[in-house]
């Protein structure tokens, strides 16, 4: 495997990633180790279909959301800087970074969190989630016995609780007052991604 | 309470067993001789054979009241809200036991015997856990784990000691027989956290798996550094002080590893052995079962025999055939192995506990010097505390994710002496070692300090130490929706990024085990059917199977679903019948073509009863009072965070959300076939049916209440790839049609329709799609296929 610099050397533009995504040295090879075995067939970039090759990743209710959130705008295939990207959002938040008013947020900041969060509800990207999106979501993550009429009444509290606006949809800055009191950090990051 | 009543007969009858016993035994020694010579004065029709039964009759009776004990403590416990834990109970109602028998006896005549102990009672729990043993979590937090078991356990026994000879030293003991080497070899006994107890109390207390598998495989693992040590100063104390010198230390370390590294190549030997037996008890299926328990015990007593470090070998015995005799064997066999085993392990466990109170209440072992007796707790606890903690420190450094300080504590808190302590001071020779009795004194004390009041805290400080975070108490919807997603999006990422021990050493060795280990070890069909994929779509199939051919018999035959009978069939949840009766459609306004046999779904668990009345369910629904909020909480999936607690003394299902994996999965991969299938072929899935609207349309008119008609993933299940290959010929345009427009015949029948129509897709169990029959130019006239 080698040390971390001999590996380091590989990525290309491993400074760059670095600085965008906060990632340590080790950390960037660990994820370009992973990467390369996720590619299972060397093409030098990822395809859906290596995403649900993973296993465990079956098992989970949202796994093709969260697939597509890797693959936005529809494309079929994620390089590593783009994967490195993502990933990047859960890392945990650096609570000693100074405040600079000019730089922009950093990836795994609470809004850029709270983004990816309601990307992965809105899915046609108009900037809020309908109610038809709700459903969808509700559907997905609620178990096979909830009938059709139970997922519409908690789809429409779930909207009437968070709107604001009575636009019957929830957009971002709603969903994120809701969420106000919600510890974002502690339920949208992985500590091994420190 | 009958169960009081019930104990308290048995007391008596136990009384009066251990009163003959008593009355006997100091015959015995006179009659044993006579026995052969008894003058018969005359015939006799029965009489009383207690000699010959003695024995045997002592021993179930025993594991007899033991067990009843068990059920009392758990009675009690479920009234106290599992307040105290179980095996402090019990300890407790061997006091009383104990007490009993002493009152009938004036003597202990029942105390835990360290050779009971070590070969009868001890065995099939250690078996117990290495079979059990979350293998993938153990082998990644090997390092750490040895780290801890080894030089941890080394430094409480050293430190242990030498304190303790410090303070005798210094007086604070008054005066007594004993030496350095003597406390070092107490301190060595004394050092081991012990796995019994380990297991009794976290189970009960829920932690994080890292911090669970930290402590349970310290537990295991340091009898080997306790076995060694205690041989060691052993040999010292026989030898006198005199004879030590460098040579003898070393012999000491290389033991060490002789012992460790011996015991678990026992271990894993006797485990291939198991592995190959059952790779060819094909034909015997009934006794294969009994192999792993006879050749566990063997793996044990044979360490034993070599001097080795019998609970290793054991351990690695059951965690190296796990995986390869669950394969082999017969799924039957599987379950009797899974099932005896806990009942074994919690029999001894039960028995442990019961007899650790019983030997307590005896006046001739007990040695009171407060001295001796707090300074040990007090020493035993602070300096695991600090092992644990410089420990831990170290290893964080190395470690992607380090260990909080909260697991630390928990940790630190949860090193509890059990039995195993005891069993080696009860078998200290006490020609060589004077103060045996103070140090088994010592250790009970020690042990029922740890079981009982550590135990009985351990809870409530586990819980306030995790009370950092204080949850608002009204979220609404949005968040509570949003904190299950990103449990989901969490357990997602990590699958991505890889977990900790996903290394190149780790993939190396897994590829190395299934080339050459798994075609040694495993039955041929068994290593076929590893396939994830397939296993868990082979189980969904036979629970069709079953499901369809109970609907037919209920039905009267199979031939049901031709008959174009438009019945709905209903069940009750509450009685657990499948079938409360079938009621008649009542939805003739929508007519489906000509034979629509409606969707059921039957499964057998939890499915809410029923009104086929529409208008009725839309009352029912407007007037109930609709909790949005209680409903989410129900039925929202489980992410994995939350089934992380792998090891159960009384539980052996592991993942207990089957049911809820099989559901995504049966959802999820309509989709996944549907992308794998293009990728594939190059077919694209432009003729997806869209799951939600159209089932909605239908199916809430008649079926309103039923399920979540969405969710009929087996209405549009296509078959599995492995069979599409063979079928999705552009140019047959049947099967095609069958794979786009599956028949929306009752749920049971999806997955074994694809076997049996190979062509004949246009049967009678075809339904009229409505939207569909729009969509696509290329569809054939629907006729007879």
């Amino acid at each position: 495997m080698g040390s971390t610099s001999s590996t380091l050397a590989k990525i290309p533009n491993a400074e760059d990633l670095m600085q965008e995504t906060g990632f340590t040295p080790a950390h960037l090879v660990r994820l370009y180790d992973r990467f390369k075995v996720l590619d299972k067939d060397k093409k030098g970039f990822l395809t859906p279909q290596d995403f649900v090759a993973i296993k465990e990743l079956a098992m989970n209710p949202i796994c093709d959301r969260i697939i597509g959130a890797f693959f936005t705008s529809g494309g079929e295939t994620l390089d590593f800087p783009s994967f490195v990207r993502i990933l990047a959002h859960f890392r945990p938040i650096d609570k000693n970074r100074p405040k600079e008013p000019t730089s922009p947020d950093p990836i795994n900041s609470r809004s850029n969190k709270l983004k990816f969060a309601f990307q992965l509800y809105d899915q046609d990207k108009d900037g809020k989630i309908s109610r038809h999106e709700l459903l969808q979501v509700l559907r997905a993550m609620l178990e096979k016995q909830v009938t059709e009429e139970q997922l519409e009444s908690i789809a429409d509290r779930t909207i009437q609780e968070a709107d604001l606006d009575r636009d019957d949809a929830i957009s971002f800055e709603e969903f994120r007052k809701s969420l106000e009191k919600v510890n974002i950090d502690h339920k949208m990051s992985i500590r091994f991604l420190r | 309470m009958p169960q009081s009543t019930l104990l308290t007969l048995l007391k008596v009858v136990f009384l009066i067993c251990s009163t003959l016993a008593g009355e006997e035994s100091e015959e015995e020694s006179q009659s044993q001789h006579h026995h052969a010579e008894t003058n018969l004065t005359d015939a006799f029709i029965v009489r009383l054979n207690w000699h010959h039964v003695e024995n045997p009759y002592l021993v179930v009776l025993w594991i007899f009241v033991a067990g009843v004990a068990k059920i009392f403590v758990a009675q009690l416990n479920a009234r106290l809200k599992s307040f105290f834990p179980e095996s402090g109970l019990l300890i407790i109602c061997g006091f009383i036991l104990g007490g009993i028998v002493w009152g009938a006896d004036k003597a202990q005549t029942f105390k835990l015997e360290p050779r009971n102990f070590f070969y009868f009672l001890l065995p099939q729990i250690i078996l117990d856990t290495g079979y059990f043993m979350p293998n993938k979590l153990f082998f990644s937090n090997l390092g750490a784990i040895l780290v801890h078991a080894v030089i941890g356990t080394c430094w409480n026994a050293g430190a242990v000691g030498v304190s303790l000879w410090g303070c005798y030293l210094g007086g604070a003991m008054g005066d007594l027989n004993i030496g350095l080497l003597q406390f070092l070899l107490f301190g060595s006994l004394l050092a081991a956290v012990d796995p019994v107890a380990v297991i009794a109390v976290f189970e009960e207390v829920h932690v994080n798996e890292v911090l669970f598998i930290w402590v349970f495989g310290e537990s295991l693992l340091n009898d080997g550094v306790t076995v060694v040590l205690y041989n060691v100063f052993d040999a010292f104390v026989s030898l006198g002080g005199s004879k030590i010198n460098a040579g003898e230390i070393i012999k000491g370390i290389v033991s060490f590893f002789v012992v460790s590294f011996g015991g678990s190549l026992i271990g894993v030997a006797f485990a291939i052995i198991i592995s190959l037996l059952t790779k060819y008890t094909g034909k015997v299926q009934i006794i294969e079962a009994g192999f792993i328990f006879v050749l566990g015990y063997l793996s044990y007593l044979t360490a034993e025999m070599l001097s080795l470090s019998a609970i290793l070998s054991v351990t690695f015995c059951g965690v190296c055939c796990q995986k390869y005799v669950n394969a082999n064997m017969d799924e039957k066999s599987v379950t009797a192995v899974r099932y005896a085993m806990k009942v074994f392990a919690n029999g001894s466990e039960t028995m442990i506990f019961v007899f650790l109170g019983v030997t307590a209440i005896d006046n001739v072992i007990w040695v009171w010097n407060t001295g001796f007796i707090c300074l040990t707790i007090l020493f035993a606890i602070v300096y695991r505390f600090i092992g644990v903690f410089t420990l831990t420190w170290m290893l964080n450094r190395y470690r992607l994710v380090p260990i909080e300080v909260i697991d630390q504590l928990v940790m630190s808190y949860g090193g509890l002496r059990g039995a195993v302590a005891y069993g080696l001071a009860a078998s200290l020779d006490e020609t060589r070692i004077k103060e045996k009795n103070l140090i088994i004194s010592t250790t009970l004390i020690v042990v029922y300090f740890t079981v009982v009041i550590q135990g009985l805290t351990m809870k409530p400080l586990v819980k306030w130490l995790k009370v950092k975070r204080v949850e608002p108490t009204e979220l609404k919807l949005i968040a509570k929706v949003n904190n299950r997603a990103c449990e989901h999006i969490l357990a997602a990422m990590e699958d991505i990024a890889g977990r900790i021990g996903d290394n190149w050493w780790t993939r190396g060795w897994k590829r190395f085990e299934d080339t050459y280990i798994t075609w040694f070890l495993m039955k041929p069909e068994a290593r076929k059917n590893k396939d994830y994929l397939f296993s868990i779509f082979h189980k969904l199939n036979l629970e069709d199977a079953v499901n369809y051919v109970a609907e037919g018999e209920k039905r009267g035959s199979l031939a049901f679903l031709r008959n174009g009978d438009r019945t709905n069939v209903d069940f009750d949840k509450k009685f657990g019948m499948e079938f409360s009766g079938v009621m008649p459609d009542i939805t003739s306004e929508l007519d489906y073509g000509i034979d629509n046999v409606p969707m059921t779904s039957i499964r057998r668990d939890s499915i809410p009863s029923v009104s086929l009345d529409i208008h009725e369910q839309d009352m029912k629904d407007m007037n109930e009072d609709f909790n949005a909020h209680h409903l989410l909480q129900q039925h929202l999936y489980r992410s994995r965070k939350n089934h992380r607690h792998k090891y159960s003394r009384s539980d052996f299902k592991i993942n207990q959300s089957e049911d809820e994996v099989q559901e995504i999965f049966q959802r999820t991969m309509r989709s996944r076939l549907e992308s794998f299938k293009s990728a594939k072929m190059g077919v694209s899935p432009a003729k997806k049916i869209t799951k939600h609207p159209k089932p909605s349309q239908k199916v809430r008119a008649f079926r309103a209440g039923i399920e979540n008609p969405a969710f009929m993933p087996e209405m549009d299940t296509p078959p599995p790839p492995w069979l599409t290959e063979v079928e999705t010929d552009t140019s047959v345009a049947p099967s095609q049609r069958a794979q786009r427009q599956l028949p929306w015949s009752p749920t049971n029948l999806q997955r074994l329709t694809p076997l049996r129509i190979s062509n004949r897709s246009t049967d009678s169990f075809v339904m009229a799609d409505v939207p569909a029959a729009q969509d696509s130019p290329e569809e054939p006239p629907e006729d007879g296929g």
